[in-house]
């Protein structure tokens, strides 16, 4: 039984995380990787900007992983979160879950994902011509300051 | 000679706030200390960094708060040495 989680300030090693689910046990490995994308909601993206509560993020991660791992039969599990300054098409967040079959795989994964999003205090940043915002934070309000 | 030491109930508790995304960049510091009368709640905290800093109190309605990294509800007491963080909305993935 694997476990890697990790916070990382650079790019993440994808193969880092592959090789620590790998397992004769496993007959799937289903991933997840989200890459800054240079649009939102109808705006041009230039970049995104990540930050973490440590070692909160990290710990609230394991709690995850925990229910992912007694929910599903997940034997092995990697979650690597980048934070700083990713730019265009790089990943900011990197999961594979490794199980016997591929139906638990899946639905660990999704759920992981998911549940990071709502509970893990991680925050980010859209950098837009002329302005930024931390997403979530200003519903409705103006995004680019006009100055 | 040995002095013995008297037990005094604390009249202040003093808790460190972390402060995060748009909570750091309104109140420009990422860490600072509130001083509070012991059994001071959660609120209690916010409403005194709010005299502080005036421009927080705009936030109230999104923030959430944990306490030494565990989630908590504003009518949560704090202790003295507690670390209470104010948690806008998570945006991560």
């Amino acid at each position: 039984m694997a476990r890697l989680i990790r916070v990382v300030d650079s790019a993440i090693d994808f193969g880092e995380a592959l090789d620590a689910v790998a397992a004769p046990e496993n007959g799937a490995v289903v991933t997840f990787r989200g890459d800054t994308r240079n649009h939102s909601e109808g705006q041009t993206v230039q970049k995104l900007f990540y930050e973490a509560y440590e070692p909160m993020a990290t710990e609230k991660i394991n709690e995850i992983v925990d229910e992912v791992q007694e929910r599903w039969q997940v034997r092995d599990f990697a979650m690597i979160h980048r934070v700083g300054e990713v730019p265009i098409g790089e990943a900011s967040i990197f999961i594979v879950a490794a199980a016997s079959h591929r139906a638990e795989a899946f639905a660990a994964c999704r759920y992981a994902i998911d549940t990071l999003k709502q509970t893990v205090p991680i925050w980010k940043k859209e950098y837009f011509e002329g302005g930024e915002m931390w997403v979530g934070e200003t519903p409705g309000a103006t995004r680019a300051d006009p100055h | 000679m040995h002095i013995e030491s008297k037990k005094v109930a604390p009249t202040t508790i003093e808790v460190s706030v972390k402060l995060f995304a748009g909570a750091a960049e309104l109140i420009g510091q990422r860490e600072l200390t509130v001083t509070l009368t012991p059994d001071a709640t959660v609120d209690a905290a916010f409403t005194a960094l709010a005299a502080d800093h005036p421009g927080i109190a705009a936030m109230r309605s999104i923030l959430r708060f944990a306490i030494n990294h565990d989630f908590a509800e504003p009518d949560r007491v704090l202790h003295d040495g507690d670390e209470l963080a104010l948690i806008p909305p998570v945006s991560g993935g």
